[in-house]
């Protein structure tokens, strides 16, 4: 039995040697044609192995409006941070609490770029044929039964061809010339091993596949990698990224978000929700409300017809905000709402 | 969120008079490449570490952003030279020193102020008139205005003290002379009744005002605080500034010596770091339960193949959760730290079968209740202890014998062969008799007996400490700051 993955795949290689360099200059050419001649240049100034960045912002201010446009509001801190990830041509290390927006920016710069939006969920145990690329066993035993006249040396060049190579995440953002945006979620559950991986891949935007040469990316994927910060991602990882920490917008953004999410609800009932929450924020509870949060308990308000915020209302609908009860309790204290 | 630390010391602006040199509007001209990497060394002399590549990076952000917006730039820069959220309160007062505001007195800042000299009379109770109207409507940039104001007018000390416009009047500027001047905290009461005068009775928002307000407050404290240090950095120099009167971060500060806002601060990082350090135990039980082979079952394997071991059988791990006994010295000079360990090892609790947790200043008590039921309101943890447990004899001054001897004889069967004992304190027992014999009593009946001390182990044996005598029986760990306290009990926990 065959087995492409694992140490064989190195013996290989200087055997078909020239074979795979016959077949990496075609790939090449046939992913040249579509080039406009503007990025065919690009590539023969000084530094060939680095893909040129999408350059999708102008300005600061006009990341602010463009991410407006798709709903996303976005503080002086975030429109900075992600010119500079545009302009520099680095990836974003989105940190912050839970539900404040770093998987959705990814999402509305996908949008405002009008780019593909290619997504690698990390968890515990996700490893290189998840995230880079597998061959097609099924395929390729197929491939071989199928041609069983050939010699070994053409099925050998055959079934590691691109037909059977199954692009995972960061391979698949890495080929192919259209814009894209690559969304690495929670990169903090991944193992570390995960994050070696990913230290070629963000760096100079390349994968090697030994059967079938280098892989360059033409233009670079616009990269956002969040963490929640459960575990401590490496100073490697973190050298090669702009660091964004989202926290809790202030009270103004945060009431122009409410507005946008929840269309519906009054000016003045916004104004109250958000200065509620941001009192809820204060108290030191076990899990301080999101944005998230505070949309879900807008449009619950929303929902139950309240005109105003009350103790009855703030004391019934707590519950949306809060996840723990022991917040639930330490919070009614605080707010006096036995004091009725 | 960029608020600077607040009761940050000003110990800055101490008069030299040995001759610094009459610097008047520019302090230093320098060009921008020579700021940053300046800032870039303040921010390395914090602890921070940054390489050449990132200052790089921050090069070509300040060339693409340009020198138009100051908030810009001071995102951009922490984009590129910061690795997480703990460095920004280091990050903030450093970048306004490089960075200010603007240059000599406020007068000068904005031109807003007219007929100003140095014969101005200067109206206090009209600054607190407009810093309560300021307060009340939230103004952020008007605020910001009034701090530089109040320093200038209120801050100024040394041998030409009051306001020298522009001239660089004073040796120095305090901010602590400029807050106890102006009491901006008194001005609570008086924003609140103007506040409810305006609007309607009985609206539910209007108990948060008064937090609200407080909060505003202790802002503005921090823009003084901010003010200050630009003003005497201005007269001695960033550089200096920079690394003496920012505050590190609170990872590092020293338990025996933080501040109460530095504390309330480590409290707030211990339900995360409580869930670092748990991913760190999973992990490193995942790591042993594929650990060591297991030799019998091994050779009874090798059987069918004719005795050769084809086949390595693992140990099964049981996978029995170990118990941990905390024994904390509560006394005032290590409560800070007691308490934060007390904190951050309840948050590990299931982590453990279980997790006892023992208090003594010269008597011992269980507190595991106390603390269990203490999640909710840590703050006032330290002080239920003293009131709620028996941990003081006759007198109120710590005694490491008596209390081991004591712990060795009325918890006897806390210690069992599966627990794990943590020693917290600093072994200063005030010249008494160290018991030796009951900490190895203890040591002895434990699985494994750890001694965390927060001094520096510079000062271990010095004075009335023990910490050398208990040392030769037990491992005695240095741990000083939050940051070392992770590192340890990531590494010595049992899994």
């Amino acid at each position: 039995m065959e087995r492409p993955g694992g140490l064989i795949r190195w013996h290989k290689q200087p055997l078909t040697r020239t074979t795979r360099a016959g077949s990496c200059a075609q790939t090449a050419q046939t992913r040249q044609t579509p080039q406009t001649p503007q990025t065919a240049q690009t590539a023969q100034t000084a530094r060939p192995h680095k893909p040129e960045a999408l350059l999708l912002f102008t300005s600061v201010d006009d990341v602010a409006t463009r991410l407006a446009e798709t709903g996303y509001l976005a503080s002086t801190a975030v429109a900075t941070t992600v010119f500079l990830a545009d302009r520099l041509g680095k990836p974003l290390l989105v940190e912050g609490p839970a539900g404040v927006g770093k998987t959705e920016l990814a999402k509305a710069v996908a949008e405002v770029a009008d780019a593909r939006l290619v997504r690698l969920q990390c968890y515990e145990g996700v490893d290189e044929s998840r995230a880079l690329y597998e061959w097609n066993h099924a395929k390729q035993l197929l491939r071989i039964t199928a041609g069983r006249d050939e010699s070994w040396d053409e099925t050998r060049t055959d079934i590691f061809s691109e037909e059977f190579l199954l692009p995972r995440p960061l391979l698949t953002a890495i080929r192919g010339s259209d814009p894209k945006v690559l969304l690495i979620d929670e990169t903090d559950k991944a193992d570390v091993e995960v994050e070696g991986l990913l230290l070629e891949v963000l760096s100079d935007f390349q994968v090697t596949v030994p059967e079938l040469g280098t892989i360059t990316a033409e233009t670079r994927p616009f990269t956002v990698l969040t963490s929640n910060a459960s575990r401590e991602l490496s100073e490697a990882l973190r050298r090669r990224c702009l660091f964004l920490h989202i926290g809790f917008p202030d009270e103004e953004l945060e009431r122009r978000i409410v507005r946008l999410k929840v269309p519906g609800l009054d000016e003045e009932l916004a104004r109250s929700v958000v200065r509620v929450v941001g009192a809820l924020r204060a108290m030191d509870l076990r899990k301080a409300p999101s944005v998230a949060e505070t949309i879900d308990w807008a449009r619950t308000l929303l929902a139950l017809g309240a005109g105003s915020l009350d103790e009855n209302v703030v004391r019934d609908s707590l519950g949306v905000v809060l996840k723990h009860q022991e917040d639930v309790l330490k919070a009614a204290a605080k707010l006096d709402l036995d004091a009725v | 969120m960029n608020a600077p630390s607040t009761g940050v010391p000003e110990q800055a602006g101490v008069p030299d008079r040995a001759g610094v040199p009459e610097r008047a509007e520019a302090p230093d001209q320098a060009g921008v490449p020579e700021r940053l990497t300046a800032l870039v060394q303040a921010l390395r002399s914090h602890g921070i570490r940054i390489g050449t590549g990132e200052t790089v990076d921050a090069g070509q952000a300040l060339e693409a952003l340009g020198l138009d917006d100051r908030e810009r730039i001071r995102e951009g820069l922490a984009a590129a030279l910061l690795h997480g959220e703990g460095q920004r309160p280091v990050f903030d007062p450093v970048f306004d020193l490089y960075f200010p505001r603007g240059v000599g007195a406020p007068d000068l800042l904005d031109g807003s102020v007219s007929g100003s000299g140095p014969e101005r009379e200067f109206d206090r109770d009209d600054l607190r008139d407009r810093l309560a109207a300021a307060l009340a409507a939230d103004d952020q940039a008007l605020l910001a205005r009034l701090a530089a104001e109040a320093v200038d007018a209120l801050g100024g000390y040394g041998t030409r003290p009051g306001s020298g416009s522009g001239s660089g009047g004073s040796d120095g500027w305090s901010s602590h002379q400029t807050l106890s001047r102006l009491r901006p905290e008194t001005l609570l009461a008086r924003i609140l009744a103007g506040i409810r005068q305006g609007t309607a009775e009985g609206e539910f928002t209007d108990r948060l005002t008064a937090d609200e307000i407080r909060r505003r407050i202790e802002n503005f404290r921090g823009q003084v605080g901010a003010e200050a240090r630009r003003r005497v950095a201005e007269r001695r120099g960033a550089d200096v500034i920079a690394r003496r009167a920012v505050a590190t971060t609170a990872d590092r500060v020293d338990f025996l010596v933080a501040g109460r806002a530095q504390l309330d601060e480590l409290r707030r990082t211990v339900q995360p770091l409580a869930r670092k350090l748990a991913t760190r135990l999973a992990a490193r039980r995942r790591r042993a339960a594929r650990g060591h082979i297991d030799l019998r079952r091994t050779l009874r394997g090798s059987l069918s193949t004719g005795g050769i071991p084809m086949r390595p059988v693992l140990r099964r791990r049981r996978p029995a959760r170990p118990d941990l006994v905390l024994l904390c010295d509560v006394s005032g000079s290590v409560a800070g730290f007691a308490n934060f360990t007390m904190l951050l090892v309840q948050a590990l609790h299931d982590q453990f079968s279980k997790v006892r947790v023992f208090a003594f200043v010269n008597r011992v008590d269980e507190v595991t209740d106390l603390i269990a039921r203490g999640t909710a309101d840590p703050e006032g943890l330290g002080s239920r202890i003293i009131s709620g447990a028996a941990v003081t004899g006759y007198h109120g001054s710590s005694d490491y014998g008596t209390s081991l001897g004591e712990f060795a004889e009325r918890y006897a069967e806390a210690v069992t062969p599966r627990s794990t004992v943590f020693v917290l304190g600093d072994a200063r027992t005030n010249m008494s008799d160290p018991n030796l014999p009951a900490l190895r009593t203890i040591a002895s009946r434990a699985r494994k007996l750890y001694w965390l001390n927060p001094e520096n182990r510079a000062q271990w044996q010095t004075g009335d400490s023990a910490a050398g005598t208990y040392a030769e029986f037990v491992d005695m760990y240095e741990c000083r700051n939050a940051r070392q306290l992770s590192a340890l009990i990531g590494r010595l926990l049992p899994i």
